[in-house]
């Protein structure tokens, strides 16, 4: 009756604000989504797969959800907790969520803090296999302070508490559903891993591993007017180039996940009319790593470790100098053309962390080629600059793909212009980011001058990706040459920051010290040289509605927003 | 009498004298196929040759605001992604590619005919090396490859430079792992050449073994091995494709017909005349090496010769 009642008001409302966006429960019809992996279960806990993840994300939801920047956004919560509203302890150990009282489940039973509890028992079973174990890491216990309150206590303290139960990979299972699969059951509870109950927005009608979900509004949704749409159907299979067709040149689907295809294909699909391409940018920056040492190879053993500086590329200018030769934008338009943007940060993202820093953008040819003088560098008979009788002659390796390889053409362009002679080498990916120790072609020995790839960071904080440039993280023949700090930057003030960083809590000042860093190991530095920021590309037809591309979250995080376009 | 036979020098003087590689060309000659294979083969070497004399445009040079392109006056056969002129790229690709075709060919050949007519010849040498023979064939060539240039890349580049360095180690490579079919059928060619009676003959009077292969026998199983040879070269240019994929042959700024072709792969679809020069290119050296070969098998096998 409640329900009828709600539709009705939720009728009225939509006919008196027809022009509005807003509609009321299920009154869009049927929204179909493409994805061109298959969703093979609906749980995020017994796959990492991100096509189980999403499509789960439809029907199960976290306590708070990231947003489009990285924010967070409570769900079934009714703050952030912090250090300063008291959801976060003062030793940072412990954080207390306060839930949202009246929520359901989609058969109209209670949300209570026991489902919260119960979903840390069911991942922490060791028999149980669990894919998303990382979220809850340091967690020592979960405990249900009331029927609307949760605290988690960790085993030390955690400056970045948020992890458990947010985001898609970590959302809230029932427990009288999945009560009967923990443990060794986990994998055999067929009828709760293919048709969880959750709090989302949809319910599952119908679902075919591998192939299609059928799901339908959920009635017990919280918010009465939501979702506007009454059914979706996911389909997953085919590849990226059938499923950008689907919705941009025959108009089939309403919404495809991740076109990573060439910036002209894409841009031909685009032209039909029947949808748009929309990009999302998350934290993957491919770069350009400077080597501090010298892999002479008459060096032998200690060939690129930090007893031998590079004699070329230790002086500040010339990095600097390298970096300015290059037009970004150009990179961006040959390489990934909406999928990307110039960046001049390691970390480009969240905004939080992201610095204001924009000065590589601008290609200057003229200045490094000044600066280039000023170091001492000048220009030798054939055009490629000499210094005390050494030539500017750099090893410039990436791994073997197609994109890569025309940035190193474009690059050594740009490099010769400047007069610094550039020699291209391609390693196969696979022995490149391989990490053998025994091969001398990987990324982490570094038998080179200058290298190009692309790395990001998990989640939203860069804390580690940040530590990964602390001078004991150098790779080099003690650690069997593992380590991340790739380029063996060492700077006692740059560890000093990162050691703060592990200490702080408070976002805003955790926002600046990583700011800092970020700009201490490209602007200040040159050391590593970001090129660009790669997002990822999806498409929605133009009749669908209230799309929000994000990378943070699932990209069906907000579907109880969608709508269709009248 | 005396008349008739003085007369028949004097009218056979006109004519040259003949030789079997006389022979061999006016059999030659009568294939069609060959000769027109022939000409396209002495065509294409001569572009890659010649071509970049006449065409001065650097196949290096990226020119990004005419990316793209069509076929045009400035630019015959249009410009690749970055603007670089295809024409250019596709004349030094060929260098390289017919280099290394031809080179490995030849090193694979010399290899195989060694082993194929000591293998043939000498009984006592047969099984051991057959055996080895036969630990090649059974040698993923990948892996194997892989290992070469993993080891040898950087001490060749240092010594040769990288272009040079490369193109030995890939030569090498490709010539070392290909020789075995032409070690095979040169054996058994020996095999029955060798017991046939002019061997028997110049055995009693007394010739040495050295002379009596080079004299006797290699002739006689020239025309196996001269097939072999020219698909040796297909398959070397289309190794060396395979290699430059993997990132295991030329630096990438190093143009290839290999490489073009699989650059050219990801634009099929808007750009399809762009897999087409290059793959064409290798096609109609492939095909036109292969006539030859067929040509010359016939022209050189005296029991077809005059058929």
């Amino acid at each position: 009756m409640k329900a009828f009642r709600s539709l009705l008001i939720g009728t009225v409302a939509a006919a008196a604000f027809a022009t509005n966006a807003y509609a009321a429960r299920g009154t869009d019809g049927e929204v179909k989504i493409i994805y061109w992996q298959a969703p093979s279960i609906l749980t995020p806990y017994l796959s990492g797969g991100t096509k189980d993840v999403e499509a789960s994300s439809l029907i199960l939801e976290p306590l708070m959800r990231y947003d489009e920047k990285g924010n967070l956004v409570p769900f079934l919560t009714q703050e952030i907790p912090t250090v300063a509203n008291g959801g976060v302890s003062q030793d940072l150990k412990t954080i207390t969520y306060k839930l949202k009282p009246d929520i359901k489940w989609s058969d109209g039973s209670a949300f209570t803090a026991d489902d919260v509890v119960f979903t840390w028992q069911y991942c922490a079973d060791p028999a149980g296999g669990c894919a998303q174990l990382a979220k809850f890491e340091g967690v020592e216990n979960v405990e249900a302070v009331d029927a609307h309150t949760v605290k988690i206590t960790f085993k030390e303290p955690k400056p970045n508490p948020y992890l458990p139960f947010n985001g898609a990979q970590s959302p809230i299972i029932q427990k009288a559903q999945f009560e009967k699969c923990r443990g060794a059951n986990a994998s055999s509870c067929t009828d709760a891993n293919f048709g969880p109950i959750g709090t989302g927005p949809f319910r599952v009608t119908s679902f075919r591993p591998n192939d299609v979900v059928t799901l339908e509004a959920n009635p017990n949704y919280r918010d009465p007017d939501k979702p506007a749409f009454a059914t979706v159907t996911l389909k997953g299979g085919g590849d990226a180039a059938a499923a950008g067709r689907a919705v941009l040149e025959t108009g089939e689907f309403d919404y495809a996940w991740n076109l990573q295809l060439a910036p002209d294909v894409l841009s031909k699909m685009a032209a039909a009319g029947k949808g748009k391409p929309i990009a999302a940018f998350g934290s993957l920056v491919e770069r350009l790593e400077m080597n501090m040492t010298d892999p002479d190879p008459a060096l032998g053993e200690e060939r690129s470790t930090a007893k031998h500086p590079h004699p070329i590329l230790s002086d500040l200018n010339v990095r600097k100098a390298l970096s300015m030769a290059i037009d970004r934008q150009l990179l961006v338009d040959v390489g990934y053309g909406q999928a990307g943007r110039p960046t001049c940060n390691l970390v480009p993202a969240p905004e939080l962390y992201a610095s204001p820093n924009t000065d590589c953008i601008k290609q200057d040819v003229e200045g490094a080629k000044k600066l280039l003088d000023e170091a001492g560098w000048k220009p030798g008979p054939d055009g490629v600059r000499v210094k005390d009788g050494r030539r500017f002659h750099l090893l410039y390796q990436t791994s073997v793909n197609a994109v890569r390889q025309d940035f190193q053409a474009l690059i050594k362009q740009w490099w010769a212009d400047v007069g610094v002679e550039a020699e291209l080498k391609t390693v196969d990916a696979s022995v490149f980011f391989g990490g053998d120790a025994g091969s001398p072609d990987t990324f982490q020995k570094f038998y080179a001058d200058v290298e190009m790839y692309a790395n990001n960071f998990d989640g939203t904080d860069p804390e580690a990706y940040l530590a990964e440039h602390t001078c004991s993280k150098a790779p080099r023949p003690e650690t069997q040459w593992q380590g991340e700090n790739i380029n063996r930057f060492c700077n006692a003030d740059y560890d000093k920051l990162v050691a703060e960083l592990g200490k702080t809590a408070d976002l805003e000042k955790r926002g600046e010290i990583g700011r800092k860093l970020n700009e201490m190991l490209t602007k200040e530095s040159y050391v590593v040289v970001p090129l660009v920021d790669r997002g990822r590309v999806s498409a929605h037809s133009n009749t669908l509605g209230g799309v929000v591309l994000n990378t943070w979250d699932s990209e069906l995080w907000n579907t109880a927003d969608w709508f269709r376009v009248k | 009498m005396t008349d008739a036979t003085a007369d028949r020098p004097a009218a056979a003087a006109p004519r040259p004298a003949r030789s079997q590689w006389w022979d061999v060309w006016r059999q030659f000659k009568t294939h069609r196929g060959a000769l027109v294979g022939a000409a396209i083969f002495l065509v294409i070497v001569a572009g890659v040759v010649v071509g970049p004399w006449l065409w001065t445009y650097s196949p290096g040079f990226i020119d990004i605001r005419a990316r793209n392109q069509g076929p045009s006056l400035m630019h015959p056969l249009g410009t690749d992604q970055l603007g670089r002129d295809m024409l250019a790229r596709t004349m030094a690709g060929g260098k390289v590619s017919v280099a290394v075709g031809v080179t490995a060919m030849l090193l694979s050949i010399s290899l195989g005919t060694a082993i194929g007519v000591l293998a043939g010849y000498f009984r006592r040498l047969d099984n051991p090396l057959m055996r080895v023979t036969d630990l090649f064939l059974a040698l993923p060539l990948l892996p194997l490859l892989l290992v070469m240039v993993t080891l040898f890349r950087e001490s060749l580049s240092g010594r040769f430079g990288p272009e040079a360095g490369t193109f030995i180690l890939i030569v090498g490579a490709i010539g070392a792992t290909s020789w075995m079919q032409a070690a095979r059928i040169v054996r058994s060619a020996v095999l029955a050449v060798k017991e046939q009676e002019f061997v028997l003959a110049a055995h009693s009077i007394g010739t040495r073994r050295r002379r009596i292969i080079f004299r006797h026998i290699l002739p006689n199983v020239l025309s196996p091995i001269m097939v072999s040879a020219t698909l040796g070269i297909a398959s070397a240019i289309i190794t060396e494709s395979a290699l430059s994929f993997l990132g295991l042959g030329f630096p990438p700024d190093f143009p290839t017909w290999g490489r073009l072709l699989y650059d050219a792969v990801d634009y099929l679809q808007q750009y399809p005349e762009r897999v087409l020069w290059p793959g064409l290119a290798i096609s109609l050296t492939v095909l036109s090496v292969n006539y030859v070969g067929d040509g010359l098998r016939d022209a050189m096998d005296p029991r077809i010769r005059g058929r």
